[in-house]
């Protein structure tokens, strides 16, 4: 067992934990963060992406030992006040999931992704979701979704 | 995933004492895009991991007189963003773009693209690297072989390099350094990389107690490269075959020629034939399209994978096509 100290969406959280953990199975189970999903768990699929100091990272293949005193994010760390995170108000307002199992990866990439890229060209966006899967095969939404997402962000700063 | 503990050293000394001599005693960590999966499979089942990513020294990328040096652990995306690779070493650029995922680029780092182990379904079900049978005999030849080598697949193994940082650096005569408790050693990244004759051996000359520490890429002032990657489909996958060459011209005159297949063998597989007969060509259309059909010749396809051998010369074809538009 170890000790694991790492800020979970702005709040500093200690966890004990055996080392082979993966990252996925302690938001998870040790903190109820069920947002976070398990799609293949071998970093195939992107439904497990979280932010690791504002990168997307996936955390199936990526042991709890290695967040130490690093800062995640994940799906339940966005919205702020009651009120949505741009990114998600827009995949709302796309309808951009069917059963929304790759939806919090797919939302925490794009808000990734806009940082350094305010305005992506769909190609831009495909190429930027490339290691997410959607098995509703809801892609058109998706790119619409954060097409919107682009609009919406930009209006708000 | 069978349990094991858990080490992080901050220096590469450190770091070699706490590996043993079997593979079953210590494997290294990096990004661990890699090792978790095999980890997960037990087809990796280490008691201890030791991680790279305290380690100072094995970071970053430096230009000098000398070349350009790479950290172990620089990341995909890190060398994708690097302007002097972006402008010098486009044939390094295109194989980390190559990697379609900005997950997989953020946590990848290039010394565990080179040591990743071979993606060959049977080895990754549990058949080994040889992909034995209940008889002792290869499952490959009969079995399904569509992704396996038609270079250098005489036995026992069959299956292909899975690196894409391999190809443009043998082509680029790059060097790696290799720390063990012994000492330093650098060796060809040609070297570095072998066909396994024993199920014990592996797809590479690392020692279970070593350490690749960081790549040396000689100057490529004068040296046209390129790398192109023939995909199934444009999302994250690798690829089906890849050419990489580094052309030193005298004008428009091929100097000399280094061509590397990828995905074709169980090594990175210089086109020898190609290179040979493009050098001393103007680089025109007409030597572009001799040397693609040079780089195929000897193919030995298996019963599923013929249609590789099309892919790997037109990968070749368009290599050279872009090292002929570009500028250095
Ligand atoms: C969905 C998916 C798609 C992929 N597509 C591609 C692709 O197109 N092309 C490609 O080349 N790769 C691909 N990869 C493979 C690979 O994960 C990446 O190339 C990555 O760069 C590996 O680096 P890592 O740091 O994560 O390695 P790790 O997983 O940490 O390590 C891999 C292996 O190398 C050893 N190792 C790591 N660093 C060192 C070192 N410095 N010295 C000695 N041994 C070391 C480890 O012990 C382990 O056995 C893909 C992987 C996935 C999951
Ligand atoms: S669950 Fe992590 S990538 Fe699929
Ligand atoms: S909405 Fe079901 S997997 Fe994407």
């Amino acid at each position: 067992m170890a000790t694991i100290k790492f800020t979970v969406n702005g709040t500093a959280r200690s966890v004990e934990t055996e080392p082979e953990r993966p990252l996925l199975e302690v938001l998870r189970e040790d903190l109820g963060l069920t947002g976070t999903k398990y799609g293949c768990g071998e970093g195939q699929c992107g439904a497990c992406t979280v932010l690791l100091d504002g990168r997307p990272t996936l955390s199936c293949i990526t042991p709890a030992r290695e967040v130490q005193g690093r800062k995640v994010t994940t799906i339940e760390g966005l919205a702020a006040n009651g009120k949505l995170h741009p990114v998600q108000q827009a995949f709302v307002e796309e309808s951009a999931m069917q059963c929304g199992y790759c939806t919090p990866g797919m939302v925490l990439r794009t808000v990734s992704l806009l940082e350094r890229n305010p305005n992506p060209t769909d190609g831009e966006i495909i190429e930027g979701l490339n290691g997410h899967l959607c098995r509703c095969n809801g892609y058109h939404r998706i790119v619409a979704a954060v097409r919107r997402a682009a609009v919406l962000a930009g209006k708000q700063s | 995933m069978q349990a094991f503990e858990y080490a992080r050293p901050s220096t590469v000394q450190e770091a070699v004492s706490l590996l043993g001599n079997s593979w079953e005693d210590a494997n290294l960590l990096a990004g661990g895009t890699d090792l978790l999966s095999l980890m997960k499979d037990y087809i990796h089942t280490p008691k201890r991991l030791v991680s790279l990513k305290g380690i100072k020294e094995l970071e970053g990328i430096r230009k000098s007189a000398g070349g350009l040096r790479i950290g172990a652990l620089v990341t995909l995306e890190e060398l994708l963003r690097n302007p002097d690779v972006r402008k010098e070493y486009p044939s390094l650029a295109a194989a980390a773009r190559g990697v379609a995922s900005p997950q997989m680029r953020n946590m990848g780092t290039v010394g565990g693209d080179l040591c990743q182990r071979p993606r060959c379904w049977y080895f990754r079900l549990g058949f080994g690297l040889l992909a034995k049978g209940p008889n002792g005999e290869s499952l490959v030849p009969s079995g399904d072989n569509r992704y396996h080598a038609i270079f250098n697949n005489r036995g026992p193994a069959y299956f292909v390099s899975a690196s894409s940082f391999g190809p443009p650096l043998v082509a680029l005569g790059a060097t790696v350094n290799l720390v063990s408790p012994s000492g330093t050693r650098e060796l060809p990244v040609e070297k570095f990389f072998v066909a396994p004759a024993t199920e014990n051996a592996r797809e590479n000359v690392l020692a279970p107690n070593e350490i690749l520490t960081e790549i040396l890429v000689p100057p490529a002032a004068g040296v046209r490269n390129a790398t192109y990657e023939v995909r199934q489909k444009m999302a994250l996958d690798y690829p089906l075959a890849t050419a990489s060459v580094a052309l030193r011209m005298r004008g428009n005159t091929v100097a000399s020629a280094r061509i590397v297949l990828g995905h074709v063998a169980p090594v990175p597989w210089r086109a020898q034939a190609a290179e040979k007969a493009l050098t001393g060509k103007t680089l025109n259309a007409a030597a572009i399209e001799e040397a693609a059909k040079a780089a195929v010749q000897g193919a030995t396809p298996l019963s599923m994978n013929g249609y590789k051998v099309q892919l790997a010369s037109v990968a070749v074809k368009r290599a050279l096509e872009e090292a002929a538009q570009a500028r250095t």
